[in-house]
């Protein structure tokens, strides 16, 4: 039984680095959306966040500023997408498309110099006494910052969602921009914020990335979590809470089948690495076949541009 | 502020002048990315979109290079009028590989004349079978087909890491994960001698004249537009958008799946790990950058192979990483879709502030 549960917290402590940054991406996105914006430049945002990030914390030697870097790179690249889908009203999906050829594109470019560099962690948090109980210690008390904050981030957004005016404005924003417009709120400038935010939120998935889980940078770094974070938000039918339940599921899946390539199970390693794409397609046809449920949840001028009128 | 003025309609002009201008933006974004990198801006300009097409190799290589983005990118450029958002080609052009090139590896002692025919023909199928996924998957249970297709991407890129380092490995290749060469009745005719121009530049050329017979006569275009811009009006009028779903996934899949076997029964031989620089996704460039149009495809397509050659040649005379290809890429289809907002709007600077 001991040398189970042993076993067992490194297990669960990876499965924690591995749905950290889905669930930052994820939750970043789910705010974007629910304001009626689709970006679908989630993986450019944090292949970008991921570099930023890197170098950032190999500049400045402190992997907190990286992060900060990483954010910053999200908001940037973020907002250069709401101006060309919310002011110039180029198409949402094009535009999200563009996002991340450019963002592997920039990145494999200003990557170069990084590749084999290493640079200092995320500091850890140890309260003596709490961090040193058995099994729940490490777990509980023994995360990195990021952690932390990304379940105060999901949180944070179902209370700002549900329970603010601030929230009610982004869901009106989201379900009828004509409607929202009409009643005086600013549409675009809320638009504008709310990418940014997912932009900014997109940015940290990526710095955790290269900080915390590889941690080093290499060229296409993300390898489709990006778009993994996009179907996440699907299967939690737009709510906050779910995203909790699919970002972990994916950790999950992620880390058992690195573990299965570890021990060597006779299935190649190949079919393994294809598990958490097969599982994506799985979870978007089962949330989906429910044409109702989609068209109930998701916010009803996703995707669609909005000019307002004079 | 910048104030956007309707038009009273679309502007002809600016459907074609905005690739032109996006174009001409890159080319000013690249000359400073250039400076930046502490290149002669000019020299370097030259050497990535000029020097290429000075010299035979070049000139050659371009239209080896832009035969799969045509071939891809005229797929595409159908499911994206229909608001049919197909972005895995790049697995379709990976399965129809390897159903093709696995046929040359079968048979890899054979002489027959209808080996390569029958390759072409399992690429393409292979193309329809991967896109057939996300066809049914968005048909029948209403799963996103951009999420779907992508992912199956990375899916059919596994699968064969997994063939070549596996089943499929040369016996007598060392150990590297590469499979046989292809036999010679295996491998593509060469159009241009001394060249590695193929035959499918032939394909691709004959798939962008169907493609604009498809969509100049009858009612095929029509109703491609018109399930993607008025879906309700498109079920009213009695088209099915079922239907047009899987026709616009099957023929981009199957064009993929023709581009990537044409790819490694052409320039490359045999199945390697790697077997394309992202052509499916630069295929998406070239559908918006040639406006969804057959001849602008063509056109958008020759561009973005220049892309490629440029970054060769400026890896090999000036020292710049070739990474400033995908820089350059997403550059331009980020000018490219603001640029189409002057197609709908005329822009209006004040100082006052917008709504």
């Amino acid at each position: 039984m001991i040398s189970g549960w042993e076993q067992l917290a490194p297990l669960i402590l990876t499965v924690i680095t591995a749905s950290t940054p889905l669930l930052f991406a994820a939750a970043g996105e789910l705010v974007t959306e629910r304001s009626g914006v689709l970006n679908l430049g989630v993986e450019g945002l944090m292949v970008v966040g991921a570099l930023a990030a890197f170098a950032g914390t190999h500049a400045t030697g402190s992997a907190i500023l990286g992060v900060m870097f990483g954010a910053l790179a999200g908001v940037v690249l973020a907002f250069v997408f709401a101006v060309l889908t919310l002011t110039l009203l180029a198409n949402q999906v094009a535009t999200g498309l563009a996002l991340t050829i450019f963002g592997l594109g920039l990145t494999a470019l200003l990557g170069k110099g990084y590749v084999g560099v290493t640079v200092g962690n995320l500091p850890q948090l140890n309260i003596p006494g709490l961090t040193d109980l058995p099994f729940i210690g490490p777990i509980l008390f023994g995360q990195d910052a990021m952690v932390y904050l990304s379940f105060a981030a999901v949180i944070g957004i179902s209370w700002v969602l549900s329970r603010t005016r601030i929230g009610l404005v982004l869901r009106a924003v989201g379900a009828s921009h004509d409607s929202a417009h009409a009643l005086g709120y600013p549409v675009i400038r809320i638009r504008y914020l709310a990418t940014m935010f997912g932009g900014a939120l997109g940015g940290i998935a990526g710095s955790y990335l290269s900080l915390v889980y590889t941690p080093m940078w290499a060229e296409n770094l993300t390898a489709g979590r990006g778009w993994i974070a996009l179907a996440l938000v699907v299967f939690s039918t737009w709510r906050p809470w779910r995203l909790l339940l699919g970002a972990y599921l994916f950790g999950a899946i992620t880390v058992i089948q690195l573990h299965a390539q570890g021990l060597g199970v006779a299935v190649p390693s190949e079919f393994l690495s294809m598990t958490p794409y097969l599982a994506t397609i799985l979870v978007l046809v089962v949330i989906s076949r429910d044409k109702l449920k989609i068209k109930l949840n998701a916010p009803a001028c996703l995707g669609t541009g909005f000019r307002p009128t004079q | 502020m910048i104030h956007l003025v309707p038009r009273r309609q679309q502007s002809k002009a600016m459907v074609w002048g905005a690739p032109l201008i996006a174009v001409a933006l890159t080319l000013i974004t690249g000359g400073l990315t250039f400076a930046i990198m502490g290149k002669p801006m000019g020299e370097a300009l030259y050497t990535f979109f000029v020097h290429p097409l000075t010299t035979f190799d070049g000139a050659t290589e371009l239209i080896v290079k832009a035969s799969p983005l045509v071939l891809i990118g005229i797929g595409l450029s159908l499911g994206f009028r229909a608001n049919v958002w197909n972005i895995g080609a790049e697995g379709q052009y990976t399965f129809g590989a390897i159903l093709g090139g696995g046929l040359a590896i079968f048979f890899h002692e054979s002489t027959s004349p209808f080996l390569l025919p029958g390759m072409l023909l399992a690429g393409v199928i292979g193309g329809m079978i991967w896109a057939s996924i996300p066809a049914l998957l968005k048909t029948r249970f209403n799963a996103n087909e951009i999420l779907t297709s992508l992912m199956l991407t990375y899916v059919a890129l596994l699968l064969l890491g997994f063939l070549v380092h596996g089943p499929w490995r040369d016996p007598d290749g060392f150990n590297f994960p590469e499979s046989r060469l292809f036999p010679d009745a295996g491998t593509m005719p060469i159009l241009i001698e001394h060249s590695r121009v193929h035959l499918g530049a032939v394909f691709a050329l004959v798939a962008v004249g169907a493609a604009w017979l498809l969509l100049g006569k009858g009612m095929t275009g029509f109703k491609l537009k018109l399930v993607g811009s008025a879906p309700e009006a498109a079920r009213f009028a009695g088209f099915s958008e079922t239907r047009m779903v899987w026709f616009t996934l099957l023929t981009a899949g199957g064009l993929s799946g023709l581009a990537g076997v044409c790819e490694v029964a052409g320039p490359i031989g045999q199945l390697i790990p790697t077997i394309s620089p992202g052509y499916g996704f630069t295929a998406i460039i070239v559908a918006f950058l040639g406006r969804l149009h057959p001849v602008g495809v063509l056109l958008a397509g020759l561009v973005m192979a220049l892309t490629y050659l440029g970054g060769e040649s400026a890896q090999i005379l000036i020292g710049v990483p070739s990474a400033v290809t995908g820089l350059f890429q997403g550059f331009l289809l980020f000018y490219l879709l603001a640029c189409d907002v002057l197609i709908r709007y005329r822009i209006r600077f004040s100082e006052g502030r917008a709504a």
